[in-house]
């Protein structure tokens, strides 16, 4: 056993890994877990046990990430699961997506929250279909970075033109998909080269190992953008305060969807748009004299004004207009399609409400990035839908902020998820990174 | 520090992050404080599941600073296997008064003495928590529970949403478990129907310790190493108690451990340890080489799929 790792002033990164089956993913996974030292004892008996059981000549980490028994019973696929491991520097949160051609909605829900996406391809058969759909959803939602790991090297004699050839297509896919920047690594996760130790079987790479990429990676909040703070829950505790000190208290709870406040600052509240400034900024370990994307605090604003759940304290110089018709990209996640007419609640930041689908203006051709006319989403499309809200909301274009700009799709009756909105935006196609998938397609069908 | 101490309001000025570095606890802090709002925020009757178990106290914790200076708008239900370790009950009630807090216990015993439920052979009680557990939603219309349940504890667990939807019948269906995207979550249900909230999803063992150390939280003292008499049983050592008796070739020891999880007495095991600080078991935990369902649950071990069977029965 290794010394202990304590992350004590560690960050946190979260990553969702893309790929399919034969790509060696559920390997990789496990290969990860076992050489961060992250694999406990029993866990490992229990995958020798059945390692074993299975006739297998080695121990097989795939097992390490293996299904739940209704799944295997059923045949169906829990969209995504969640594994944890830490390094001294940074401890992680992996969303492992299983990665069937039609399980969009699998790698669209890790990506929504991912920092980092990475994605598997096998070194033999290069960039496939499903690799250029899961790049285009890693752009679509945009995931701020991107690693390649070039699989199976070892099944091609850790040949550098296999690996050379591979890392240049799937960067000319990306540029493409207006993905600046991916990293790429040749990697065995069977054999663990390049993992999480840079292998001596490629002499010729002299990039970081898998590990080394991710411990690296700068963990991005939406801090440079304006500040907002969807209002969460309203603290005003009269009589029953903690401390008497408290009974006239009157704050504002929320997590900053984007942005920095300090106390101060000057403040609108929307949709009512009043000014106001930040009195406070409280937590319960005490006063902050600023916060940033990311945090749950409470604000105490300089007057008195009407706010309620729902609401948006906004930075006065940037505010949002509200809006009562959205134009988004749409990722269907439910069985039952969506079609035109169809009434849903949409569930944006705190707030929620009703809409109709007004138009949907097209599916996309994730393969050659066109727009296909369509008359309805089914599981797994994404497609542009026009909404009419009941009342306006406060959203933002998705490429400006992930937070403000991603609503959900919600069936009133059920209360089901039936899907993944993203607000479109107008820019231009040379932002780089800030550029959103939707603005690549040409939608003039 | 004890939990009467305001630990809260009397704390210093907060630490000053630089923009966009948030430290690993600080960002699960933030993510639970949050869940805890909208959850509270959107449904009508929570209630948060409290064992005395050090999960349940630190969940409790983040609900304190969710709401502060508000007091926790929830009560708590806590379901009593009967199996207790008096140092966990002295602690709940201790907690429940010092909070003034509402507290609802369903007792597995009282289904056993009018012959709802019976004991299982092995004398488990663990499994036996699920049926009180559904009753009391179902008296109180408890419409939401909140739960300390990680994903890193065992695998059902890791493919557990963080609002994840239970029928009528308090059953855990996979195909109806919803996406969860951003951080939007959707509690709707019908009417009936439940959503078990579990705002620890994401910490580990060992991010629960770094925080009990961070915040100073008081645990009780069975997590601490002690001097006890056990016995060895499935390779674990269980106490000699009212609930848990050496069968015959089990030698009886005084031993020096402590518990890394706090169950039904009668099938908790301990783990051998010098461990007498937060900060000897952080050491601990970071070193250990058994996972602690492994380490400290008879009942976990009894088949591969045994924590995915209770799931869908509606157990925590």
């Amino acid at each position: 056993m290794s010394t202990p790792t304590l992350a004590q002033n560690g960050t946190l990164l979260r990553l969702a890994t893309a790929g399919s089956v034969d790509d060696g993913k559920s390997t990789l996974v496990g290969r990860l877990l076992h050489d961060t030292k992250n694999v406990l004892a029993d866990q490992l008996d229990a995958v020798e046990r059945v390692s074993r059981e299975r006739g297998l000549s080695g121990t097989d980490l795939a097992l390490l990430t293996d299904g739940l028994r209704a799944e295997r019973e059923q045949g169906i696929t829990i969209d995504v699961a969640y594994r944890y491991f830490a390094t001294a520097e940074r401890s992680f949160i992996l969303a492992d997506c299983p990665g069937h051609v039609q399980y969009t909605r699998n790698t669209v829900t890790g990506s929504s929250t991912a920092d980092v996406i990475v994605l598997l391809i096998d070194a033999r058969r290069g960039v496939l279909e499903q690799t250029r759909r899961h790049l285009a959803v890693a752009a679509l939602l945009r995931v701020p970075h991107v690693v390649v790991a070039v699989n199976k090297i070892d099944l091609t004699e850790f040949s550098r033109s296999v690996y050379e050839q591979a890392a240049a297509d799937i960067r000319a896919v990306g540029i493409e998909l207006g993905v600046a920047e991916i990293l790429t690594v040749p990697v065995s996760a069977l054999l663990g080269d390049n993992i999480v130790e840079p292998s001596a079987n490629t002499p010729w790479y002299d990039g970081p190992s898998l590990l080394e990429m991710l411990v690296e990676l700068p963990v991005t909040s939406e801090t440079e953008a304006g500040f907002r703070l969807p209002v969460q829950y309203v603290l005003r505790p009269q009589g029953a305060a903690v401390d008497p000190r408290y009974s006239e208290y009157r704050g504002y709870t929320g997590q900053i969807a984007s942005g920095t406040v300090t106390v101060g600052d000057e403040v609108v509240v929307l949709p009512s748009g009043r000014k106001t400034a930040v009195a406070g900024i409280d937590t319960a370990d005490g006063e902050l004299p600023r916060a940033f994307a990311g945090q749950s605090v409470t604000l105490r604003l300089a007057d008195d004004v009407d706010l309620a759940r729902g609401d948006l304290i906004s930075a006065a110089a940037d505010a949002p207009e509200p809006a009562q018709d959205l134009d988004a990209m749409v990722c269907w996640l439910h069985d039952r399609p969506l079609k035109q007419g169809q009434k849903v609640l949409v569930k944006h930041t705190t707030k929620t409400v009703q809409a109709i689908v007004r138009d949907i203006h097209g599916l996309l051709d994730l393969e050659t990035m066109t727009p296909q006319p369509t008359e309805r989403l089914e599981l797994n499309d994404i497609g542009r839908v026009g909404l009419r809200l009941g009342s306006p909301i406060l959203a933002e274009d998705y490429a400006t902020s992930r937070r403000t700009g991603a609503f959900l799709l919600i069936d009133a009756q059920s209360g089901d998820t039936l899907g993944a909105g993203m607000v479109r935006g107008q820019q231009a196609f040379s932002e780089g990174a800030a550029v959103q998938l939707s603005s690549v397609v040409n939608w003039d069908i | 520090m004890t939990i009467t101490e305001e630990i809260i309001t009397e704390a210093p000025i907060a630490q000053v992050h630089t923009p966009g570095q948030l430290s690993q606890l600080d960002a699960l802090e933030s993510e639970a404080i949050h869940i805890f709002r909208e959850v509270t925020a959107e449904l009508e009757r929570p209630v948060m599941l409290f064992s005395g178990g050090k999960d349940s106290i630190v969940m409790l914790h983040l609900a304190r600073k969710a709401f502060w200076p508000a007091p926790v708008p929830f009560g708590l239900l806590h379901v009593d296997t009967g199996h207790n370790f008096d140092e966990v009950l002295a602690y709940r009630d201790r907690v429940v008064a010092d909070l003034k807090l509402r507290l609802e216990v369903a007792k597995v015993q009282d289904y056993l003495d009018d012959g709802r439920l019976s004991e299982r052979p092995d004398g488990t009680r663990n499994p036996l928590q699920t049926q009180p557990l559904l009753d009391a939603i179902e008296e109180h219309r408890y419409d939401a529970l909140y739960g300390g349940g990680r994903r890193d504890e065992e695998k059902a667990r890791a493919k557990e949403r963080i609002v994840s939807l239970r029928d009528e019948f308090g059953q855990w269906d996979p195909r109806r478990q919803r996406p969860e995207l951003w951080n939007l979550y959707n509690p709707r249900h019908r009417a009936g129907e439940h959503v078990r909230v579990f705002p620890l999803s994401n910490w580990t063992e060992l991010d629960v310790w770094r925080y009990i150390e961070r915040e100073g939280i008081e645990l009780p003292s069975i997590y601490y190493a002690h001097e006890r008499e056990v016995f060895r049983r499935d390779g674990m050592w269980l106490a000699v108690g009212p609930y848990s008796e050496p069968r015959e070739g089990e030698t009886v020891e005084t031993r020096r451990v402590r518990y890394r999880t706090v169950g039904d007495m009668s099938c908790t095991g301990a783990v051998e340890s010098d461990a007498v600080s937060v900060a000897d078991v952080i050491v601990e935990v970071a070193a250990t080489t058994v996972t602690e369902r492994g380490a400290t649950r008879a009942d976990d071990r009894l088949s591969e799929a045994a924590m995915e069977d209770r799931k869908k029965e509606g157990y925590f």
